[in-house]
């Protein structure tokens, strides 16, 4: 019962400040839910639940394995979200509280979701409710941005159901009793149908590759990163990528069961590499920090297909590395909010010296950069280690080398952007840039804190968590 | 199951794709869009051997949802913008319906070669649906107006109910419920992005959204 309540309760919490009167007090939702949220996800890590076989929804060691994580994220986000709500209280705020305690709900389904139907729902959830959240600033350029996502993400959606059915059929041609729960499709192994089983791959890779953000489906992430209110870039960086990464592991797992994880590998090594240089390619061409910042998530998305393609090594390292990247991203999207609203524009043909208008979000973004490029102590360095090393093992040298390559590239293209933008000679504020930024403790702690732990996974990763990843692992790759 | 009934369903499904992919006028392309999910939503009752409350709540809800509420409000959002018709497409009527006959062909083929099993193998079903998509994807990509758009997204997620309808009896139809469900609040929350977009740019040209690139 109480893994349920880590989707009832933020669900429950979306319903109560909907119907909340206040504009004023209704933010404080936000962290209530994002408290007892983690509270939960915490007690669950520290003491599983025993999960059956046949749910649908479960604490599962998988979602073990993540789901802590994004709650963290979420907590600190719901924090910086009082603030920042209270400075924007031009905007009636009743829309964008619910649809966010919403979506962290339908993220915690999908992160639990242990049946191909439940799993597409949560996914499918998630998408709409960020509808209003992008759309936020009601801006022309909000607008577009969302109207993109939504075609794009809908077409993701529409194909990733297709691989649902395809996936069933398989199931049912093989004899199966229609039970989509991923134990029983991973226990039919070898009787699903080949050619329905690729084909269902090729379009659930398409479809939630979608939601990711691998290259060549990433389109709409640049649009709406570059377009969201800060604390949103970071849930969806954060949070909505990691349902999807999920969801791809879990399929995987059933292929790899089915005898076809080669394949299922191989198009996952491709997809990564591919991503990895194409958002090499457009860091180095960017001239807008929140952009930068969408390109950087096609990057550490291509990281992750690429390690869950190197074995069990690689998957347990890639489990890792959710966890650093989601901390490291909700630090640099929340202090790139900041200087956003600072400088009024997030362009680097407009901005420069924000170390001397925003100091301590300046500060705060440029150690960001240093942990999303991989600098020690921040986790993001131990994560890729740790992946380079299972390539290494694995005998892929040529993606090893490739993958520093692409890390390189990124490298130039970010330290480009964030130092053009962090010193220099200050330029004038353009008026209509409304009221002059404050640096408050709300909107500086929060992502000053998942730096922290970001740090902190580096240096002293606490043991349970090797456990716990390798426990997932075990679920991701046992074949029965 | 009344197989040549349902054939005969699908095969005017896939007349439609080719009458929407051929229709500069966007009045007439949610008409095909409409009529399409009527016929859809009649195939359940020709694919079930005996009455069963799921499948008719199914099959009710897609002819209600597909057949006249969505379309209801894509005329509705049509008439608040002032679009007629598509002008200057991508891709040209002749080509989208040259492309969506060899698509068809291609599709009819497809099925051949995939395994099947052997109550759904003398239906169009898989061919239908693989069609549909095509249509689908061929009016999202050779569209300017954001509402033709709409309707192509429409007739994809036509062709994965089509698709659908292989499982209908094999999956709970919880999930089946559901997954309505969601497909037509997707739509809804278009509708209403839609109408947003028109107040934002007038004309509802999705060439328009071009402030956001590199």
């Amino acid at each position: 019962m109480i893994p349920l309540l880590l989707i009832l309760l933020p669900l429950a919490g979306a319903l109560l400040a909907a119907a909340a009167p206040s504009d004023r007090t209704r933010p404080w939702f936000l962290p209530a839910v994002g408290v007892s949220h983690t509270g939960l996800s915490l007690h669950l890590l520290l003491h599983p639940p025993v999960v059956a076989d046949g749910a649908w929804l479960g604490f599962d060691a998988v979602a073990r394995a993540v789901l802590p994580v994004v709650s963290v994220l979420f907590l600190l986000c719901s924090l910086y979200g009082v603030p920042y709500l209270r400075a924007r209280s031009e905007r009636p705020n009743r829309v964008f509280v619910a649809t966010l305690l919403a979506v962290i709900g339908l993220i915690s389904a999908g992160l639990m979701a242990r049946h191909l139907g439940v799993l597409w729902i949560a996914t499918e959830g998630v998408t709409l409710a960020a509808v209003p959240l992008l759309h936020f600033n009601r801006t022309p350029r909000a607008f577009e941005a969302t109207w993109k996502y939504l075609l794009v993400g809908g077409t993701g959606i529409a194909l990733s159901l297709l691989g649902s059915f395809c996936l069933g059929y398989a199931s049912l041609y093989g004899h199966g009793s229609g039970d989509l729960t991923f134990h029983a499709l991973t226990a039919a192994g070898t009787d699903l149908s080949r050619p329905w089983l690729l084909i269902a791959w090729v379009l659930l890779l398409a479809g939630y590759g979608t939601k990711m953000g691998l290259a060549p489906m990433h389109t709409w992430k640049p649009d709406a990163y570059g377009e969201a209110p800060g604390l949103v870039g970071a849930i969806l960086a954060g949070g909505v990528t990691t349902v999807a990464f999920v969801a791809l592991l879990r399929v995987r797992s059933v292929l790899g069961a089915a005898g076809e994880g080669a394949v299922a590998d191989l198009t996952l090594l491709c997809l990564g590499l591919f991503s990895l240089g194409v958002a090499a390619l457009y860091l180095l061409g960017t001239r807008d920090f929140k952009r930068m910042l969408a390109y950087s998530s096609v990057e550490h998305m291509g990281i992750l297909s690429l390690a869950a393609a190197l074995g069990p090594a690689g998957i347990g390292a890639a489990l890792f590395h959710v966890w650093t990247n989601s901390l490291t991203k909700g630090s640099l999207f929340l202090s790139a909010g900041n200087l956003r609203r600072s400088a009024g524009t997030a362009s680097m043909d407009d901005v420069r010296g924000l170390s001397e208008s925003a100091p301590r979000s300046t500060a705060l973004f440029v150690a960001g950069l240093f942990a999303v490029t991989a600098c020690p102590p921040f986790g993001i360095f131990f994560s890729e280690l740790r992946i380079l090393r299972a390539a290494m093992d694995g005998g892929h040298g040529f993606t090893a080398g490739a993958f520093l390559l692409g890390l390189l590239f990124a490298f130039f293209g970010l330290t480009r952007v964030v130092l053009g933008v962090a010193y220099g000679p200050p330029r004038r504020r353009p008026p209509t840039a409304g009221p002059r930024f404050v640096e408050t403790a709300g909107v500086i702690l929060p992502p000053l804190v998942l730096l922290g732990f970001s740090a902190w996974l580096g240096l002293s990763p606490p043991p349970l968590l090797e456990q716990i990843w390798s426990a997932a692992v075990t679920q991701l790759t046992s074949t029965p | 199951m009344n197989t040549s009934g349902l054939n005969l369903l699908i095969g005017l499904a896939m007349g439609l794709n080719l009458l929407a992919l051929g229709s500069g006028r966007v009045s007439s392309l949610i008409r095909a869009v409409s009529f399409q999910g009527i016929a859809l939503g009649a195939m359940p009752f020709l694919l079930s051997h005996e009455f069963s409350p799921w499948v008719t709540l199914v099959a009710i809800a897609t002819i209600v949802g597909k057949g006249w509420v969505i379309p209801l409000l894509l005329g509705r959002a049509m008439r608040a913008a002032h679009i007629e018709r598509e002008i200057d497409p991508l891709i040209g009527f002749v080509p989208s319906i040259l492309l969506g006959a060899g698509g068809t062909i291609a599709a009819i083929a497809l099925a051949r070669s995939l395994p099947l099993r052997p109550e759904h193998a003398g239906t169009l079903l898989v061919p239908g649906a693989v069609a549909s998509i095509l249509t689908g994807f061929i009016l999202l990509i050779g569209r300017n107006k954001a509402l033709s758009q709409v309707c192509g997204y429409l007739i994809l997620e036509n062709g994965i109910y089509l698709f659908g309808l292989l499982l209908i009896h094999a999956t709970p139809l919880l999930v089946e419920a559901g997954i309505l469900l969601d497909v037509t609040v997707g739509v809804f929350v278009i509708g209403i992005i839609v109408d947003r977009i028109q107040r934002a740019f007038d004309t509802l040209d999705t060439r328009k959204l071009t402030v956001l690139r590199e």
